[in-house]
C-alpha cells in the first residue's frame, strides 16, 4: 500500500520512532522530578533515567558513560565544543582548522571565533566533496589546537575517513572534532576505533526527539579539556548548566538504542531503496550525482537535474513528496548550496539539485511514487525551459550574451 | 515558499508555451536572464505590422514558480496588445496580480525586461532604432 505523502527530508529531520515517545512519555508527567533533586525520590528516579539513557547513548558510539554531556541538540553542542576549545587551549595556541562544507554550526562558530582572536583554516574540498589528507596535514601548525571535521556531509551523505583523519591529528598531538549529526545511529560510529576526541550528535536525526543532543569528550589519552560555555548550576560535570531535559534525554537514550540493534538492517535496507531510486534518476538524460559515489551513507542520495531549477522542480510534486533542493529559491539566504559551490558544481547545476534522504519509514512503494513522480515534472519543466530547448538545438550556452 | 492560488494555477496549467519562428520579420525574441538566482526568460512576440499589434506571444521560462507563473501571465497580458500598450506593463502589476511575496519581485522584473528586449529585437529586425530603457533592479526589504 502507498502512504501519502512521502517524507524523504530525513536529513533534515526524523520522526520520532514510536518506541522512542513511549519511552518518554511517563518522564512528562509521573516521573518528572528534576534530576539534581539529589534529596527525594522524584529526582533519584530522574536522575536514574538520565543514568541509564547515558549508557545508551555511550554505547552506541563505544564511549564511557562520564564523556557523554547532554545538550540541547548538536548545534550547541559544536559551540561548546569549539568555543570550549578555544578557551581551555588558548596557552596553546589559536589555530583551528574546518573544511569549508561543515554544517553552519560550526562554521560560523568558526568565524565567530576568528573575532575573538582566532585563526582559522577552512580546507576546501574536491567535486566529489573530499578533502586532501595532504594538504590537512601541511595545515597544521605548532599553534593548531583543534580539527574540526564532519563524520559525514548533510547534504551529500559523503562520509570523511575520520580514520586517516584522526591518524593525522594524532601524529600531530592536535585534537579532532567531529560533527557527526547525520551519521551517528545510521552508521557504526565508535569513538576509540575512529579516535575521535570530541564529538556532537543529535536525538531528532536518529527517530529521536528534538530539542537534545550530546557531546562526546575524552577523558583520557587525551583528557580534552572543555571550559564551559553557559554559567549556572553545574550540571553535566561543570561542562553544560542548564536543568536536565529528562523526557529528551530519555528519548535520545531509547533512540540510540534502537539504532544499535537495528542499524545493520535498516542500512542494508535503505542501501538498496536508494540505489534503486538514484539508478532511475541516472538513467534520466543530463542528470548528475553529486558527492564521491562510493563513500556515502546508506540513506542520502543528490542529485542534480541539469536544465530545470530546483524550486520549480520542487512545485511539481511537493504536495505528496518531501526532499530538499540546494536552490537559491528555496533557502532561507536565498544563495545556493554553499556545500555544492564549494565543490565547484556550477550555479546552474547547484540551483538544479534535489537532496533526497530516506528514513526508517520509508517504502519500496514511494521509492517508485518518487521516481515516477519526478520524472514526470523533470520532462514537464524541460518542455518549457528555453535552456532545454537551446541544449537539444546544440547551441552552446557559453557562447550567448544575456540580456539583463 | 507560500504561493498564492494565482501562481499555483500558472504552474500547473501555463499559458502559452512554446517557440515562435524566430527568423520572421514579424516576430521579436527577448531572452533575459537574472544571473544571480539562475533565472532565464524567453518571450517571443508576433506583431502585426501594420498596426503594431501583438497578434501571439509565446514564453519558455527556466526558474522558479514565480518566474514561470509571471511570465504565463504576462504572454497573457501583452496578447492583443499594442506593443507601445505592452511597453507600458510595470513589474509591480504582475507583483500585484499573483500576490508575489518580497523575495520573488526579481522574477517580475525579468518579465518586464523580457517585454522590453523582445520589442527591440522587433524594431531592430525591421530597421528601427533601439528604444532605452532605465535598467530595473529588483531590490527587495
Amino acid at each position: 500500500m502507498l502512504k501519502l505523502p512521502v517524507y524523504l527530508d530525513n536529513n533534515a529531520t526524523t520522526p520520532c520512532d514510536p518506541r522512542v515517545v513511549e519511552a518518554m512519555l511517563p518522564y512528562f508527567t509521573e516521573t518528572f522530578g528534576n534530576a539534581a533533586s539529589r534529596n527525594h525520590p522524584f529526582g533519584w528516579a530522574a536522575e536514574e533515567a538520565v543514568d541509564y539513557a547515558r549508557e545508551q547513548v555511550a554505547k552506541l558510539v563505544g564511549a564511557e558513560t562520564k564523556e557523554i554531556v547532554f545538550t540541547s541538540g548538536a548545534t550547541e553542542a559544536d559551540n561548546l565544543a569549539l568555543k570550549g576549545v578555544f578557551e581551555s587551549y588558548a596557552s596553546k595556541g589559536n589555530h583551528i582548522i574546518t573544511v569549508a562544507t561543515e554544517h553552519k554550526a560550526v562554521l560560523d562558530t568558526c568565524k565567530h571565533l576568528e573575532k575573538l582572536g582566532a585563526a582559522v583554516t577552512f580546507l576546501q574540498v574536491n567535486h566529489e566533496g573530499l578533502i586532501d589528507l595532504k594538504e590537512l596535514e601541511a595545515a597544521i601548525t605548532p599553534k593548531t589546537i583543534l580539527v574540526s571535521i564532519m563524520y559525514a556531509n548533510n547534504e551529500t551523505g559523503v562520509i570523511y575517513p575520520i580514520r586517516e583523519i584522526s591518524a593525522i591529528t594524532r601524529r600531530h598531538g592536535v585534537l579532532l572534532m567531529t560533527d557527526a549529526s547525520q551519521a551517528v545511529g545510521k552508521i557504526p560510529v565508535d569513538v576509540n576505533k575512529d579516535c575521535v576526541d570530541i564529538m556532537a550528535f543529535s536525538g531528532h536525526k536518529m527517530y529521536g526527539p528534538k530539542g537534545v543532543g550530546a557531546l562526546y569528550i575524552r577523558r583520557k589519552s587525551p583528557r580534552v579539556k572543555i571550559a564551559a560555555q553557559m554559567d549556572g548550576g553545574g550540571h553535566e560535570r561543570g561542562v553544560r548548566s542548564g536543568t536536565l531535559n529528562v523526557p529528551g534525554i530519555v528519548g535520545l537514550g531509547k533512540a540510540c538504542e534502537i539504532c544499535r540493534l537495528e542499524m545493520d538492517e535498516e542500512a542494508k535496507r535503505l542501501t538498496i531503496l536508494r540505489d534503486k531510486l538514484e539508478k532511475a534518476l541516472l538513467q534520466m538524460e543530463q542528470v548528475y550525482l553529486n558527492g564521491a559515489p562510493g563513500q556515502r551513507l546508506p540513506h542520502v542520495t543528490n542529485v542534480s537535474f541539469k536544465y530545470v531549477e530546483g524550486e520549480s522542480l520542487l512545485m511539481g510534486f511537493n504536495k505528496t513528496i518531501a526532499v530538499s533542493s540546494g536552490s537559491a529559491c528555496t533557502s532561507a539566504s536565498m544563495e545556493p548550496s554553499y556545500v555544492l559551490k564549494a565543490m565547484g558544481v556550477g550555479d546552474d547545476l547547484a540551483h538544479s539539485s534535489l537532496r533526497f534522504g530516506l528514513g526508517r519509514f520509508t517504502t519500496d512503494e514511494q521509492i517508485d511514487y518518487t521516481i515516477q513522480a519526478v520524472n514526470d515534472t523533470v520532462n514537464r519543466l524541460r518542455e518549457i525551459s528555453p535552456l532545454w530547448e537551446m541544449f537539444k538545438d546544440g547551441i552552446d550556452l557559453s557562447s550567448i550574451e544575456w540580456a539583463h | 515558499m507560500p504561493y498564492s492560488e494565482k501562481v499555483l494555477d500558472h504552474y500547473d496549467h501555463p499559458k502559452n508555451v512554446g517557440s515562435l519562428d524566430q527568423t520572421k520579420s514579424t516576430v521579436g525574441t527577448g531572452l533575459v536572464s537574472e544571473p544571480d538566482w539562475g533565472d532565464v526568460m524567453r518571450l517571443q512576440i508576433e506583431i502585426n505590422p501594420a498596426t503594431g499589434v501583438i497578434t501571439d506571444a509565446r514564453f519558455k521560462t527556466f526558474g522558479c514558480g514565480a518566474a514561470i507563473a509571471a511570465s504565463s501571465l504576462t504572454t497573457e497580458w501583452i496578447k492583443g496588445k499594442t506593443m507601445d500598450e505592452a511597453l507600458l506593463l510595470d513589474n509591480m502589476d504582475i507583483v500585484e496580480e499573483l500576490n508575489l511575496p518580497p523575495v520573488k519581485i526579481h522574477c517580475s522584473v525579468l518579465a518586464e525586461n523580457a517585454i522590453r528586449a523582445a520589442i527591440n529585437d522587433y524594431r531592430k529586425k525591421n530597421g528601427l532604432e533601439a528604444l532605452a530603457f532605465e535598467e530595473k533592479v529588483a531590490s527587495y526589504e
